[in-house]
């Protein structure tokens, strides 16, 4: 990009009237010509705020829970006390409360991811391949909307839908099924409808990229549409599946809100974390617990990276 | 692929009960804040406005909303620089660092929101000693509302044509010049976009809130979170909720109309690219 700093861009600006305070003009002038000579530093000026930003507030504060988790806290004075030690993560790995609470976090996770990847496949292939164009962006919509309304809400709207008397046990009684009630079904239940949007959009952007040549062709080959679905699509969709299940599953794993609101009695690891930071004033307890679901997050991206997931995301 | 009429009407009777089954429960809360019993049981037994009225003159329901309100539009602005910022620099140049850069800035939502609240909680209290108040929601706010602006802004700049910034320099312009008078007004929508998809985010965010939020600091969603388990308080909750799904619901709407590219900070298909 070549430049003339000799003339200021008063041509380029006309609500300069010329002449008009000339000395901080120039000033201004000659410093934004010191930018146009030098990207690093254009680029430097850019990203400084920003990435100086996330790494101060944002990895620093991981790192630092990774150091607390490490830390204990003083008996007496209920302190946090920098004497180093294994004891808070040896006693989530090995203790049974901890190990049950991890174990039914872990299951509550997949049912989700199961249960919302079972209906998110149909729907989002009737949107990409089955409905009409105008329909798809109207659908789109529909579906997107809700993602954004809030997550508090739409537990607490599940509170109404469970509650005694409620919704679910209205339209249940008829068919002799009952309410679940407050439980770790209704967890799960919950759990599967606030992130039921985040596994559509994914498999629904999948199946757009499917070409309907492609389709065609299967089936002039004489493939029956079951086939033409397991042995065209499949292939092609597995990205994009794994890339919502990513959602569904690391959400559900940190979840603690919905335990609380719809789950009863039910423990998630969220809830422990929760419990240590607030009544039981543990900070590094709370941080040695936040530690699992981020290693098993951790672990499922290492998994599924190799799939091309990531490109999904 | 030929399906036969009727897979295809049994796809679509499926759609429209996913979509029945993504809006009821929502409806549901709609319909209870105009519930005459304060059981809401189903079916409704009758119509009443006492709730709204009663929530407009809670003071803790104004004063929460106030909070929210003050929240959302500081980490708004700061989102929409900083995220502005970042999307130029990755865009218009290829630096080392570059790939890790765009990884960081998904990382805030990518983890679940307790991991990001407990870890900025444990560095204000513990390593900063900084007390909690409605400034430490801010910056963890902004923290993970970059993010959408971010998105929204680059997708803007790759369709832009830089050479319309590098004609503007070589007539003359400087910098600042060619950012006000080229780059910015084709920005303008995606801006617009980004930060009411921000405000949106922020505005009803609950669980990074209730792990930075000072003492004396309610936002509606924590007051929300307060007051759930008291029966007495139930048709307010109710009518809060409403509240906050309209909030919610109505910017992402204007966000959708305003840019076609508008990329939401889940939408995953985009989130990455």
């Amino acid at each position: 990009m070549s430049l003339n700093t000799q003339q200021p861009g008063t041509a380029a600006d006309p609500g300069t009237r010329p002449g008009t305070a000339a000395v901080p003009r120039a000033r201004k002038n000659s410093f934004s010509a010191l930018l146009n000579r030098t990207p690093r530093l254009r680029l430097a000026a850019l990203l400084t705020a920003p990435a100086g930003w996330l790494v101060l507030v944002y990895i620093a504060a991981l790192a630092a829970l990774l150091i607390t988790a490490l830390w204990t806290v003083d008996t007496f004075t209920g302190k946090v006390s920098t004497t180093w030690t294994f004891a808070n993560v040896i006693q989530v790995l090995t203790d049974p409360v901890y190990q049950i609470i991890t174990l039914r976090t872990i299951w509550i996770a997949l049912a989700v991811t199961i249960i919302d990847a079972v209906i998110a496949v149909p729907i989002a292939f009737f949107i990409a391949k089955v409905a009409t164009a105008h329909w798809q962006k109207i659908l789109v919509i529909a579906v997107l909307m809700p993602l954004w309304a809030s997550y508090l809400v739409k537990a607490y709207a599940w509170r109404n839908v469970l509650a005694s008397g409620g919704l679910l046990e209205w339209m249940g009684a008829p068919l002799g099924v009952a309410s679940p009630g407050y439980s770790e079904t209704a967890v799960i239940l919950t759990l599967a409808y606030i992130w039921l949007p985040y596994m559509i959009l994914p498999i629904h952007a999948g199946f757009e990229k499917v070409p309907n040549s492609l389709l065609e062709a299967s089936s002039d080959l004489g493939a029956k549409p079951l086939k033409t679905m397991r042995l065209v699509m499949l292939p092609i969709l597995v990205p994009s599946i794994i890339a919502g299940t990513i959602f569904t599953f690391s959400l559900s794993l940190g979840d603690y809100i919905t335990a609380q609101i719809v789950g009863g009695t039910t423990q998630m690891l969220g809830t422990v974390v929760y419990a240590n930071v607030g009544a039981a004033n543990n900070l590094p307890f709370a941080s040695a617990v936040s530690l699992v679901p981020i290693v098993i997050i951790m672990v499922y991206l290492f998994v599924v990276r190799r799939t091309g997931a990531l490109n999904n995301l | 692929m030929r399906l036969s009429k009727s897979a295809k009407s049994i796809l679509g009777v499926i759609t429209g009960l996913v979509l029945l089954f993504i809006y009821a429960p929502l409806l549901l809360v709609v319909v209870n804040s105009f519930n005459s019993d304060k059981t809401f049981g189903w079916p409704p037994k009758g119509f009443t406005l006492e709730w709204w009225g009663r929530a407009f003159e809670s003071e803790g329901v104004r004063s929460a909303l106030v909070t929210s309100l003050w929240v959302a539009v500081v980490s708004t602005i700061i989102s929409l620089v900083l995220g502005t910022l970042l999307a130029l620099a990755l865009q218009r140049y290829r630096f080392f660092g570059r790939e890790a850069v765009n990884l960081l800035v998904i990382l805030p939502i990518a983890l679940p929101g307790i991991v990001t609240g407990i870890a900025l909680n444990n560095m204000f209290t513990t390593i900063l000693g900084v007390p909690l108040s409605m400034w430490t929601v801010v910056i963890a706010h902004a923290t993970f509302c970059m993010v959408t602006v971010f998105n929204n802004v680059i997708a803007r700049l790759r369709r832009v044509n830089s050479r319309l910034e590098e004609a503007s320099a070589d007539l003359g312009a400087g910098v600042f010049t060619t950012f006000r008078l080229v780059t910015f007004p084709q920005l303008r929508s995606a801006l617009l976009a980004g930060g009411l998809l921000a405000f949106a985010l922020s505005f009803d965010e609950i669980i990074v809130t209730t792990f930075t939020i000072g003492a004396g600091d309610t936002t509606l969603p924590i007051w929300i979170l307060q007051n759930l388990f008291r029966p007495n308080q139930a048709p307010v909750v109710n009518v809060v909720a409403v509240v906050l799904i309209v909030v919610s619901i109505v910017p992402i709407y204007l966000a959708q109309r305003l840019s076609e590219d508008s990329v939401g900070v889940r939408r995953p298909a985009k989130v990455a690219a």
